[in-house]
């Protein structure tokens, strides 16, 4: 492998070239018309414009990455998150031009894009789900909910993100529930199959970073927890969990690498779960085929290169660990610095930033393509940046986080400064876990 | 926000057939200006060079400037006689129908805004490109089998 095509933007973009750099690998971006002078474009060895400004006709089209890949001679694609990440479609493409694809291989990607496939070989596996199976109709989905017990979730079977999920409450609200889920998987994912679980009131979500290799070896780098969410989008995420048993943690931990085994997974992936808060019972969620937005808490926990790690074991090296070797220290809390406006249901907020500056603190790292006189382009989605504090114990870790979001310095733009930090200093955030509605009770 | 090739064509037919003059759209953040030009090749050269621009769009459609802006035709500065014809896509740059073929056009070619001037090639996909721009092709900027990217210039036009 000498030369990496990116197929992304933004913060992940740029973390991506600074990894190829640091393997001594090349790098070409494929931006879009709207991101021909972004940071990514200039600190990879080349970029070429793959499309104009809008994602479905520049970063969502797989024939085009795959062309420019080719025709700029990179011998790999690095998918990053969001866009064509999860694309079985994208990965087997690289593969029948002769490219490597920096992620699982096709038949995983599509096994693990079908929830309910996904969950069948979670079970296969011998983890535990929540109760819930597909439901075809009205009819069906009345019956099985009297079955498992309000509120249930109806889910996309399609795909995840959030998309497509709603809660119901009581046997009333089900019948147009069932429609507008169907309809908005079939939207989102071109699939409106939906499926029915269980619903946790006391519900955590804990995740957990594996890594696999050619050889079948397999080990985890710990988990994460990612509760604090808005609209089932996460917010804040950090690692270790807190306030979890230890018998619990090397439980979750355990039943991540079973089924990556069981998968036959290949390179960097995450497996989600969600615990209940009440009885320590967890149960399997989905699994996540790509690297994730909050890999740099892992990465700081555990003092390994997640993208680094990627890009080897697509490159056909072995882990070169093996679990005994992943040590964990200390703790990482992330926040994402979104363009939105909290003032107005937290509604984008692009435009041209006439100041950014975020502080060099010890403990702090910082994941942007963001400067004074950048563009937030109103086609893509809102994140400016990742802050990433480390320190020996939670409570430094939040210490020099807030330190970091006092000092950050934004202009040009709306952003979600002020309600991090309204988060960070919550009472119930700072004495340890919190529940994935909590963010929507306590502050929304 | 910026106006796509489907946009600027969607709003010179909408001029077409309403038969006014002069159009101005004004919403927040965009502005539209379309006057009904004589064909002169000044109003031509700034149709181009105003077309996809946020916040003050000034269109001056003529019949040839309607399918230039399909064809992604710029002006590349305010005193520059000549237009540049931009590919509308990422891929592979064919001078050609198929190899062996004689190229569409060569320096000194006579085009049409409907000739086609090239092929661009993404994926086994062949993908016509038409002058956009009624003039003489003074310049050929990409060689045949290269790969171009979206926006690249491709030919320089003198207009007619």
């Amino acid at each position: 492998m000498k030369r990496v095509f990116i197929a992304n933007r933004g913060e992940i973009a740029v973390r991506i070239v600074r990894a190829c750099r640091e393997l001594g690998l090349e790098s070409v971006v494929g931006v879009s018309d709207a991101d021909r002078g972004g940071l990514a474009a200039r600190l990879a060895d080349r970029s070429i414009c793959i499309g104009p400004a809008p994602a479905a006709a520049s970063y969502l089209r797989d024939d085009l990455v795959v062309m420019a890949a080719v025709g700029t001679d990179c011998d790999a694609i690095h998918p990053g998150y969001g866009f064509l990440a999860e694309s079985a479609r994208l990965a087997s493409r690289a593969l029948s031009e002769g490219l490597v694809f920096v992620g699982p291989p096709p038949e995983v990607i599509e096994l693990t894009g079908d929830k309910l496939r996904a969950r069948e070989q979670a079970v296969l596996a011998g983890l535990p789900v929540l109760p819930g199976r597909a439901v075809e109709s009205v009819e069906q989905a009345l019956s099985l909910a009297d079955e498992i017990g309000y509120p249930v979730l109806l889910k996309a079977a399609g795909g995840g993100g959030g998309r497509g999920i709603k809660l119901v409450h009581e046997a009333s609200e089900l019948p147009s529930l069932f429609s507008l889920s169907r309809a908005e998987a079939q939207a989102a994912f071109d699939d409106d199959r939906v499926y029915i679980e269980r619903f946790i009131a006391n519900a955590r979500h804990i995740e957990v970073q594996i890594a696999a290799d050619h050889l079948g070896e397999v080990v985890h780098l710990g988990e994460r927890d990612c509760s604090v969410q808005r609209r089932y989008q996460k917010l804040i995420e950090e690692a270790p969990a807190p306030a979890l048993a230890t018998s619990v943690r090397d439980a979750i931990r355990a039943a991540a690498v079973t089924l990556a085994r069981k998968l036959g997974y290949r390179n960097l992936g995450t497996v989600e779960f969600v615990l209940d808060a009440d009885t320590d019972e967890f149960f399997f969620l989905e699994v996540n085929c790509r690297i994730q937005v909050e890999h740099p808490v892992t990465e700081a926990l555990t003092g390994r290169d997640l993208v680094r790690l990627q890009l080897r074991i697509a490159d056909g090296a072995p882990l070169g660990f093996g679990q005994s070797q992943v040590t964990f220290a200390g703790h990482a809390i992330e926040c994402r610095l979104c363009a939105e406006d909290p003032a107005h249901g937290f509604r984008p907020s692009p435009g041209t930033l006439t100041a950014f500056a975020v502080p060099a603190l010890a403990g702090l790292r910082v994941d942007t393509h963001c400067e004074p006189g950048a563009v937030i382009p109103p086609y893509y989605d809102s994140l400016m940046a990742k802050l990433i504090a480390h320190g020996e114990d939670r409570e430094r870790a939040l210490a020099v986080l807030l330190e970091a979001l006092d000092d950050t310095e934004v202009e040009g733009v709306e952003c979600n400064r002020d309600f991090l930090r309204e988060v960070l200093r919550h009472p119930d955030f700072r004495a340890g876990a919190v529940p994935t509605d909590w963010l929507g009770r306590a502050l929304a | 926000m910026a106006l796509t090739d489907e946009d600027v064509r969607e709003i010179l037919r909408i001029i077409d057939t309403a038969g006014t003059h002069e159009i101005r759209v004004q919403t927040e953040g965009f502005s539209l200006h379309v006057v009904r030009g004589d064909g002169g090749a000044a109003t031509t050269r700034s149709a181009g060079a105003d077309v996809g621009q946020p916040g003050a769009a000034d269109v001056a459609p003529t019949a040839a400037a309607a399918a230039a802006a399909a064809a992604n035709v710029t002006q590349a500065a305010a005193d520059d006689e000549f237009l540049t014809i931009e590919s509308p896509m990422l891929g592979i740059f064919y001078r050609a129908e198929a190899p062996g073929e004689p190229p569409f056009v060569e320096v000194g070619s006579i085009v049409e805004a409907d000739t086609i001037v090239c092929i661009i090639e993404v994926m086994k996909m062949m993908n016509s490109v038409p002058a956009g721009v009624a003039g003489k092709i003074v310049a050929i900027s990409s060689e045949n089998g290269l790969l171009v990217e979206f926006g690249e210039p491709l030919f320089r036009v003198e207009p007619a």
